[in-house]
């Protein structure tokens, strides 16, 4: 197979086109202007819908097949629910037990939970998985073993992708710690809260079907949804959709390394120096011990100046929702939760605010969130740690 | 030949920037390297290189090597080599690194000794960075922290690591072993530009001057002129009793330091966060200390959670009259420094002092007063200690005086 390649702005040799579908070189920062008009999903009535807005369904399976789950369709499934999650893994043992192939898996993060799906890919069922791929999923990955070509996209570049219809999504099921029977949906309350369902707001609005999995089903109306029920097909309820203890990742305790310390605290004092802390100042905390650590020694400066952050942005975290309580923080807007401390400071802190990832790292938009904010932490990739 | 086959170093799934060896000496057959590493494909061909280069050295034509490598630096990896190597034939021969050029500083005898890092002997992943954490001193220890069994090879180790690894200024010290052993290793210490070597489990003057007479003896060798300084710690009762003669036993004593697990356990009590037990003996090494001309240093804070506990015993360790303690994790250190240093309140009191002392001299007036106070000569020396030290550690500027606001100065004028 010969592959037409094109040398981007970046000086990389890049395919013209994969999976089939042509895709658009790197031209450089601010070059490339979409044109044309965002992706919609079919108009839907209110006549294939029952009057009294109960859509619970009796398993996912009959959902699935209730959406026409077909060869060849796009799957997309949140990763708000990280380790502990019971939903992904499940939709394709059915669509695997229905004999459906070549599907593509398109989550917007994958944890080592998700290491079964290697059984779908093997057996046909998945064809490639376009989004995260990490651990022996990634691994699989490199070796070649899958039969699509893989496409990682970064989490802005997901929301991009969706809304301007690069990927189409068939289906999305969307796993809700608490829902109604409309199809309303939010992160926190029940067994299984992890918080926001940031990741999960433009599936939601823009595939053809949606598809929502809770175990905690109460009555109309479920509030403050994050989900709308009007974009919502089917609710499916289940005993579990989630392992609690390992919803909430283990990445928000700050390193015990004495060097990495260091690296954090010499970053709070540079960024104190130079003036870009500063009263007012808007920040993102980041997961991972050194950047957490970086916002401790960020909320010590804070406090000693007498200076408060305008907002944070999360995934938030309990070192951001301490700034928050003791006053050095106006707002988090809150894209995931990391921990449980955030979970539950979304429901109890007005001012810890749910907030979709559309409208931050999307570059396809009116404006984006992260070139506003002064202080984004940014792992080193590993290999040159 | 003792033994076939001699392993050296370390291995295993948390051992960091170290390497094992075992090697074995044959009659005939070349030299087989066997080299397990995660960083083979980068480093392979130099990790092989270098430990031919040292078989080279040693004459040996004829062996197998199996390296297990874990990210060891080269010095790591030529230190292993050479104690495997002097596990398997006698040599007097030392594969010495380059010396660093960043390493060739000198100390002082009376710089601030707050805070020193202990780094144990034979890990070579605590020492590399440990320079960065701004310590006054760093402490190679080949005593307490080093198992007896790899005592030799944490020996060469330590010799390479004072070689070739930068401690960006801070003071060069390393704990040496008690006794005969200690003595030995002077040897592979002293030609390397150690600054102070702390002598464990002092007892009486004799042991400091066994100490002294072989690092005499070592630097009239090589034709070594820098001073060495020492720093006797004392960890028993009988040490407590003649702390005194030990302080005062030679002019190359700049610190001696209490070490309260050992002395404790002579005492046969526990060892309380309150101190009471050691209060006794605290005292008396400050006096001793402060009667012989030296810095009292004291013991360690082993609890390296707790970081208020040490913040409140560096507090109780300063009002005793010590100058310093011993840290053994980086966390410790900034706590130490800060806690012995001069705080807000005592710096701005001295100056007040200060000030109206200098006021009352100009104006020719024999009684000083501040408020209703008066103000013996002690206690302006004392203020002047407390600026002068503010002044070195860079919380006070030199020009203080001048750049008072006007008003506060106005005052006292």
């Amino acid at each position: 197979m010969t592959v037409n390649t094109l040398k981007n702005a970046a000086g990389r040799s890049v395919p013209l086109e994969i999976n089939g579908q042509p895709v658009i070189p790197f031209m450089g920062v601010g070059k490339y202007k979409p044109n044309g008009r965002r992706y919609a999903p079919p108009i839907p009535t209110c006549s294939d819908y029952p009057d009294d807005g109960n859509k619970v369904v009796g398993s996912l399976a009959e959902a699935l097949q209730k959406c026409g789950l077909r060869d060849g369709m796009t799957i997309s499934t949140h990763h708000h629910l990280r380790d502990g999650d019971l939903v992904s893994n499940k939709v394709f043992e059915l669509a695997s037990a229905m004999g459906v192939k070549d599907l593509v898996w398109f989550p917007s993060a994958s944890f080592p939970c998700n290491n079964p799906i290697i059984k779908y890919l093997d057996d046909g069922t998945i064809n490639r998985i376009e989004g995260s791929m990490n651990g022996p999923l990634g691994r699989y990955v490199s070796e070649g073993k899958m039969k699509g070509t893989a496409v990682l996209r970064s989490h802005g570049g997901r929301v991009q992708a969706i809304q301007d219809g690069e990927v189409k999504i068939d289906i999305a099921v969307l796993a809700a710690p608490t829902a109604d029977s409309f199809g309303n949906a939010k992160g926190t309350g029940g067994t299984s809260a992890c918080g926001v369902l940031g990741y999960a707001k433009a599936d939601s609005v823009y595939a053809d079907k949606v598809i929502v999995v809770t175990d905690n089903l109460i009555d109309l109306p479920c509030f403050p949804m994050e989900i709308e029920g009007n974009y919502v097909d089917y609710v499916v309820v289940v005993d579990k959709i989630g392992i609690p203890e390992k919803i909430v990742s283990g990445t928000t305790e700050i390193t015990k390394s004495p060097d990495r310390l260091l690296i954090a605290d010499l970053t709070a004092l540079f960024l104190e120096k130079s003036g870009i802390l500063r009263d007012g100042v808007t920040m993102q905390a980041g997961a991972g011990g050194t950047s957490l650590a970086i916002a401790v020694f960020v909320h010590n400066i804070l406090k000693n100046k007498g200076w408060k952050c305008r907002f944070g942005f999360g995934g938030s975290t309990k070192h951001m929702v301490k700034m928050l309580e003791e006053g050095q923080m106006g707002y988090i807007l809150d894209a995931q939760a990391f921990d449980l401390d955030s979970v539950a400071s979304i429901e109890k802190n007005a001012s810890h605010i749910p907030y979709p990832v559309f409208n931050a790292y999307n570059y396809h938009s009116k404006g984006n969130l992260t070139s506003m904010m002064d202080i984004i932490p940014c792992k080193v990739p590993w290999s040159i740690r | 030949m003792k033994k076939s086959i001699a392993i050296a170093g370390n291995t295993g799934p948390k051992v960091r920037s170290d390497c094992e060896i075992a090697l074995e000496i044959n009659s005939q057959g070349g030299i087989i390297i066997d080299l397990n590493s995660k960083v083979k494909a980068l480093y392979g061909d130099s990790i092989i290189k270098l430990i031919r280069e040292v078989l080279e050295f040693y004459g040996i034509k004829h062996a197998n090597v199996k390296i297990t490598d874990s990210g060891a630096l080269s010095f790591v990896i030529a230190a292993r080599m050479e104690a495997a190597v002097k596990q398997l034939i006698k040599t007097d021969l030392d594969y010495l690194p380059d010396f660093l050029i960043e390493n060739n500083y000198s100390t002082t005898r009376d710089r601030f000794r707050f805070s020193r890092l202990y780094l144990p002997g034979n890990n070579p992943a605590l020492m590399i960075n440990a320079g960065l954490h701004s310590a006054d001193g760093i402490i190679l220890d080949l005593e307490d922290s080093v198992a007896p069994e790899k005592k030799n090879e944490a020996r060469i180790l330590v010799r390479n690591a004072l070689r070739q690894i930068n401690f960006f200024g801070a003071e060069r010290m390393v704990r040496i072993n008690h006794g005969e052993r200690g003595l030995e290793d002077l040897h592979q210490v002293i030609p390397h530009n150690v600054h102070l070597v702390l002598i464990p489990k002092c007892e009486s003057a004799e042991d400091i001057k066994d100490v002294e007479k072989e690092i005499s003896r070592i630097k009239s060798v090589i034709d070594l002129k820098n001073q060495v300084f020492l720093m006797p710690i004392i960890e028993s009762a009988l040490g407590v009793e003649n702390s005194f003669d030990i302080a005062r036993s030679s002019e190359n004593i700049v610190a001696v330091a209490i070490g309260l697990e050992d002395y404790t356990s002579d005492l046969g009590v526990q060892r309380t966060f309150e101190g009471k037990e050691s209060f006794y003996a605290r005292t008396r090494l400050v006096v001793a200390a402060r009667a012989a001309g030296i810095q009292p240093i004291d013991s360690v804070f082993s609890d390296v959670a707790d970081m208020e506990g040490l913040k409140e015993t560096v507090l109780r360790s300063k009002a005793l009259g010590f100058e310093g303690m011993g840290c053994i994790h980086p966390r410790q250190v900034s706590i130490i420094r800060q806690g012995y240093a001069p705080d807000e309140t005592e710096i701005e009191k001295s100056k007040k002092i200060v000030l109206a002392y200098e006021s009352a001299r100009q104006k020719g007036l024999g009684v000083v007063a501040l408020g209703s106070k008066m103000i013996d000569p002690p206690v302006v020396a004392r203020a002047q200690k407390t600026i002068d030290l503010a002044i070195r550690l860079g919380l006070l500027t030199a020009n203080w005086v001048n750049e008072m606001p006007v008003q506060e100065n106005s005052v006292l004028n």
